[in-house]
């Protein structure tokens, strides 16, 4: 193949001979490389995070400023999902627990549901988009506006300055914000029982105390703590490694928000089937 | 003193960098010529070790760049000043945060009081009058964001200045302005400098020596006289775009 024909082909998309036949192996190869390339620079990041940690001075009171937006700037959706989760949980418990079924378990499947599933992952879904979006957004903003490098030029840490705060904002308030949101949906799914299932409270509280135990709330706020890293280290490493343009900006805060969202779901199945 | 020898830089397919020799001494400003897209920010870039080089030795006060270890990396980064193309000021920063971000002494950097008064002698330095560090970023012109860059790159004290494009994209008034504030810093400051541009003629206001970089290799460096009078063909068609036959015939 002359160099004038691969030139051409490159520039305007032209399929080389055979091009089009998708080689399998190939795309295998190419696919584990990326994999692999992005898995070492996460790593690395977090090593860098690490070894960021000992200046404290830089980064503490950016982690103050970070948690304040992520913990009371999301209170609201974080209620209203919640709330609405409860409610639905109820309704549907209402439709299912007929005949037989001692009326208390409706108050044991949505108190554990919420403490254990709903709470956790409906939150941490929320903040992958409120959150994730935001810091990858801004990163990447940062890195094609030439800020990051100008950061560094200056002889400043970016890790210490712009990851760190990020990172352990997310760690901290995602347990909180799921405290909150385990309240209101359990609330919010008790006043819906009372309608539909005309449980009484000291029914309600009796079915959610007698299947309740205390690990299963350090469950919920462990999940919680591995889907505040998701939702932070990921939109920050595809914000840190955007691409050029306003199209590498939309690009690295799209699959910031599809990682972390996945990445929520594959440790969800993967600490249920190691803790509980 | 800045040295980089026989630098080659590659990103994909494109070679940007083939063989760069290039020397800068002590307090002198050389002008780094070239045409868009030919690598002049690339070449600047590995100076302070934002970007390194695939092969080849880049040079700093004797410190070879990139095989420096994060921190000593950081402390040499603090001695030299950089100014970007477009500013790069952090815009959620007020022009003060901003500048106070370029003190990179922590001692001096956590006085509040000294702070303040580098930021008035640094917007005073740069023609900028003091009501402009209370300001953001997005409220500026263009010429205003430049000047608050430079700014923010002498409010450390560096040894060296590098400027990348610093009079790109502005009128020329401004572009005058700018390159009169450049041969300032240089006399009242002593700094070393390197200017990337593509503009001829402000390149040969500042510059004590003018380097044209081409096809990934510096075609020729000299002072503006010699290169004013270079046979090279390539020099005398990059000379002539701009100065026409006033100049160089």
């Amino acid at each position: 193949m002359t160099e004038e024909r691969w030139r051409l082909s490159q520039a305007y998309r032209i399929p080389l001979e055979g091009a089009e036949k998708l080689d399998l192996r190939r795309w295998a190869g190419r696919m584990f490389l990326l994999g692999a390339t992005h898995m070492g620079r996460v790593a690395y990041m977090i090593f860098e995070i690490i070894r960021g940690l000992k200046d404290w001075r830089i980064w503490l009171p950016r982690t103050w400023e970070q948690s304040y937006q992520v913990g009371v700037g999301s209170l609201f959706i974080v209620f209203l999902t919640a709330g609405f989760a409860g409610g639905v949980t109820s309704l549907q418990a209402g439709y299912q627990f007929t005949g037989t079924i001692p009326v208390y378990f409706a108050a044991g499947v949505i108190t554990q549901s919420l403490i254990l599933e709903l709470g956790p992952v409906l939150t941490g879904l929320i903040l992958a988009g409120r959150v994730g979006a935001r810091y990858a957004a801004e990163l990447g903003t940062m890195r094609v506006t030439e800020q990051i490098d100008a950061l560094e030029s200056l002889g400043r840490s970016t890790v210490s300055h712009l990851i760190i705060p990020r990172v352990l904002a997310g760690i901290l308030m995602l347990p909180v914000l799921v405290i909150f949101a385990d309240v209101v949906g359990i609330t919010s799914g008790w006043l819906a029982a009372r309608h539909t299932l005309e449980i009484t409270n000291y029914d309600f509280v009796y079915g959610a105390r007698y299947f309740f135990r205390p690990y299963d709330l350090w469950y919920s706020l462990l999940k919680s703590v591995f889907f505040g890293v998701a939702v932070t280290l990921v939109p920050c490493y595809m914000g840190m490694n955007t691409g050029k343009g306003a199209e590498g900006v939309g690009k690295a805060t799209t699959a910031a928000v599809v990682s972390s969202s996945v990445l929520i779901l594959a440790m969800d199945a993967i600490l249920s089937e190691l803790l509980l | 003193m800045i040295r980089l020898i026989d630098v080659h830089k590659r990103f994909g397919d494109n070679v940007v960098l083939d063989g760069v020799d290039f020397d800068v001494q002590r307090g002198e400003t050389v002008s780094l010529l070239g045409p868009s897209g030919v690598g002049k920010s690339v070449l600047l870039k590995h100076v302070n070790g934002l970007i390194n080089p695939d092969w080849g030795e880049v040079f700093v006060d004797g410190e070879l760049v990139p095989l420096l270890p994060r921190k000593e990396l950081q402390e040499l980064r603090t001695k030299i000043g950089y100014v970007f193309q477009f500013g790069a000021l952090f815009d959620s920063m007020s022009v003060f945060e901003n500048i106070k971000l370029g003190i990179t002494d922590p001692a001096c950097a956590g006085d509040d009081h000294f702070c303040r008064m580098r930021v008035q002698e640094c917007l005073d330095l740069v023609n900028l009058s003091p009501v402009t560090a209370e300001k953001y970023p997005a409220d500026l012109s263009g010429g205003m964001k430049k000047r608050v860059g430079i700014a923010r790159a002498i409010a450390g004290r560096p040894t060296y200045l590098l400027y990348d494009e610093p009079t790109s994209g502005l009128d020329p008034v401004n572009a005058d302005i700018i390159d009169a504030l450049i041969q300032k810093l240089q006399g009242e400051l002593g700094v070393t400098s390197v200017v990337v541009s593509h503009d001829v003629r402000g390149s040969f206001r500042v510059g004590n020596r003018i380097a044209l970089l081409t096809e990934g290799k510096i075609r020729k460096v000299g002072t503006p006289d010699e290169l004013r009078d270079s046979d090279d063909q390539a020099v005398r068609q990059f000379l002539e775009r701009d100065f026409g036959s006033a100049v160089v015939g």
